[in-house]
């Protein structure tokens, strides 16, 4: 156990320091959230800013175009970002932290090379067609039908919760290759040009009032079969390989941002008086305690993974407590504004009432709480499945 | 940064583990219940638990606070009677040898309790806000016997005024009391960690309707949420233990030893309470270990800090005014 920088790591930290210092205020302001194009622009910019300083993809391997760098210097990508207040991953986190990292491992090196390099200089957006309307939690039985047509796959069915849609270019879409098989075996990943003829998007209003995500509707799209990844029938195993990275490192920069936000939390209570009161003062605190554990977590899975690659079924137990940790975040915050916790416009989208709707998704999104918990208890734990689970 | 053991903390562990299953197993723990017997002790001495940390020149190990929670998780879960916390510090910062508690009186409310007084070797005095460290003869401790709710945990409550005793040179109390802290809040992860094992493997054998118990998803989850709260715990703990070794005893890290106090001590209390809970009948009965653990849980809880006084450092050290250059500094070295 040693929780200090290698001399190569330092190195890296430094560099790093230096190059966020020099470039963030070169940036433009940021976009309005509700500005689909505009966002889109700021964020792939940025992304080719850190393509031609070398930081784009610092995790990947050098073969699918990254750096190569340890997992411990990828955590310090994150956290020195984070810190510095850089702009977030947006509409480049499909392609960044699922569509990329399974192509790197699961693609052909044809696939590798059209794809790839245009993720990590933000040339082109990804996003997700992995759930549907009857097909969430149990994702294995999603019914999007894919029928081999000679050389192309005709795909029709629909799916939901598709971030960014409205200004992806490609969609690493699940589908029902073999109807007969048993429902984890009969799935292919495919690649999905978003403008392909049959293709509509239509955006989904979510109860924060503003359209993250979008309904998807394929009606007999054509695909080529050139676009799967791994073999036929076998895109379960790839998609669980996509999970893991999500439920590894991706939530370390939150960790970062969180432990600031509750930081600010703190000297709005004081600013208002609600420091006085030693209930909320201690939740407070309380949860300072559980942001720095988890962030220690990120450290200890991330130390695991050093050489391993992909993260093991511990990120559950992350996940699980920081989804949580977060929402705590946020109802805490609603305690110190009182009545002020009503109103939205206060201070744009970065409000904590903003950031308290948004949050209810966190123990929804990328398998909810009650999965995690299933998870760790059959999957670490080593307690039976029960009938019909 | 590397998180993970090295081979030589790997294997301090795992020995320690093997010893106490072999000295310190059900039967043990049972007859420690029943006559007080502790052969756990005896063995934890032989293999030199109290000497870790003691210079090698004085026959010890010379090893850091890291490798002494590591040792002190496995204590704690062996469920091996104390006082080992004090004992340990003893020997480290006083070169005592023998059974020795620590008096450490904080702000909470209730009585000042110390436990198995009278076949004490000393007592370490710990006074809020004082300078120095005392070490004093538990003969002159006033005091009397109370009935304590941890049958391996026998109490007695200090009813007069402490003896002044001998102060220890070069001691710092704040450092005395982050150890202290720590090695408790290890003690809990163990705790923890047993509740785990002990609420699985029942739910694993125990069958209703049919099935096993642990095949429902109502009790997965209880089982789940207590690996989700020990496994942040340990990560806090080690961090702390590993930063105090490097730093000392700076604001830094001594917020992050009061929150991993806070997170170990509700690790093992609800990690207990969980247990007994998939339990069920049986874990309200005197015959299974359950009540044990929890008991135990609520005794280090209230040792050298608890969650009142935790959760306030770890609120004041969010407002404290910093130097923000080195503060930036000192997490990135963390």
């Amino acid at each position: 156990m040693d929780l200090r920088d290698t001399e190569a790591e330092a190195a890296f930290r430094r560099g790093l320091r230096e190059w966020l210092g020099k470039t963030l205020p070169e940036l433009p302001p940021a976009p309005d959230p509700a500005d689909w194009p505009g966002r889109r622009a700021y964020d792939t910019a940025w992304q080719r800013r850190l393509y031609d300083a070398g930081y784009a993809g610092v995790h990947w391997p050098v073969e699918a175009g990254g750096k190569g760098a340890s997992p411990a210097e990828y955590l310090i990508f994150l956290e020195e970002t984070e810190r510095a207040g850089a702009p977030y991953v947006g509409a480049n986190f499909v392609g960044l932290l699922h569509a990329g990292p399974t192509i790197a491992a699961e693609g052909t090196p044809e696939q590798r090379r059209r794809y790839l390099p245009r993720i990590l200089s933000g040339a082109e957006v990804w996003c997700q067609g992995f759930s549907e309307p009857g097909a969430g939690s149990d994702l294995a039985s999603l019914r999007t039908r894919a029928e081999r047509d000679g050389d192309e796959y005709v795909v029709s069915g629909s799916k939901v919760w598709t971030s960014h849609a409205e200004v992806a270019d490609w969609c690493e879409l699940l589908v029902r290759t073999d109807p007969d098989a048993p429902k984890h075996r009969g799935i292919s990943w495919l690649i999905l040009a978003m403008d392909a003829p049959g293709v509509t998007v239509r955006p989904l209003r979510t109860l924060t009032g503003t359209t993250e995500f979008a309904e998807l509707f394929l009606d007999e799209v054509r695909v080529p079969v050139a676009n799967r990844v791994g073999a036929e029938n076998d895109g379960w195993r790839v998609t669980m390989v996509t999970l893991s990275f999500e439920r590894g490192t991706a939530f370390a920069g939150e960790v970062v941002a969180c432990r600031r936000s509750l930081a600010e939390l703190a000297r709005l209570a004081q600013r208002n008086g609600a420091w006085g009161d030693p209930g909320l003062r201690r939740g407070i605190g309380l949860l300072a305690a559980r942001f720095g554990a988890l962030w220690r977590l990120v450290q200890w899975n991330v130390s695991e993974a050093q050489g391993g690659g992909v993260p093991g079924p511990g990120a559950s137990v992350f996940k699980l407590r920081f989804s949580e940790a977060r929402q705590e975040l946020y109802d805490l915050a609603a305690e110190v504004l009182g009545a002020g916790a009503l109103v939205l416009d206060e201070t744009g989208s970065e409000s904590w009432t903003a950031q308290r709707l948004q949050g209810l998704s966190y123990t929804i999104a990328a398998g909810t709480s009650q999965i995690q918990r299933t998870i760790v208890a059959q999957r670490v734990l080593g307690l039976p499945k029960g009938r019909g689970a | 940064m590397d998180f993970r053991l090295t081979e030589d903390q790997r294997s301090l562990r795992g020995g320690l583990r093997e010893l106490l299953v072999g000295r310190f197993g059900p039967e043990q723990l049972r007859g420690a219940v029943e006559t007080g017997a502790n052969p756990g002790w005896a063995a934890l001495e032989g293999a030199g638990l109290f000497s870790l940390r003691t210079a090698e020149s004085d026959g010890g190990l010379g090893l850091g606070v890291a490798e002494a929670v590591l040792a002190f998780e496995e204590v704690g879960r062996s469920l091996v009677p104390g006082p080992l916390v004090g004992t340990e510090l003893a020997a480290v910062h006083a070169g005592g040898t023998g059974g020795v508690a620590v008096l450490a009186r904080t702000s909470a409310r209730g009585p000042l309790l110390v436990e198995r007084l009278p076949s004490l070797q000393a007592v370490l005095v710990l006074d809020p806000d004082a300078a120095e460290v005392r070490l004093a003869d538990p003969a002159e401790v006033p005091a009397r016997r109370v009935r304590s709710v941890d049958p391996l945990t026998p109490l007695w409550e200090v009813t007069g005024p402490l003896p002044r005793g001998v102060p220890l040179p070069g001691v710092d109390p704040a450092l005395l009391r982050a150890e202290g802290m720590l090695l408790t809040a290890a003690l809990q992860v163990g705790l923890a960690t047993r509740a785990v094992e002990s609420a699985v493997g029942y739910a694993k054998q125990r069958e209703q309707f049919g099935q096993p118990i642990g095949a429902f998803q109502a009790v997965q989850h209880l089982c789940a949420d207590i690996l989700a709260r020990t496994e942040p715990a340990r990560a806090a703990v080690r961090a702390a233990a590993v930063g105090l070794d490097a730093y000392g005893p700076t604001p830094d890290v001594l917020a992050e030893v009061a929150g991993a106090k806070l997170l170990a001590d509700e690790a093992a209390v609800r990690g207990a309470r969980d247990c007994l809970q998939v339990f069920g009948g049986m874990g309200f009965t005197w015959e299974a270990d359950v009540h044990l653990l929890l008991k135990r849980a609520w005794v280090h809880e209230r040792a050298f800090a608890g969650a009142e006084e935790c959760a306030e450092r770890l609120a004041a050290a969010l407002v404290a005014p910093v130097d923000a250059e080195g503060a930036a500094e000192a997490a990135a070295a963390l």
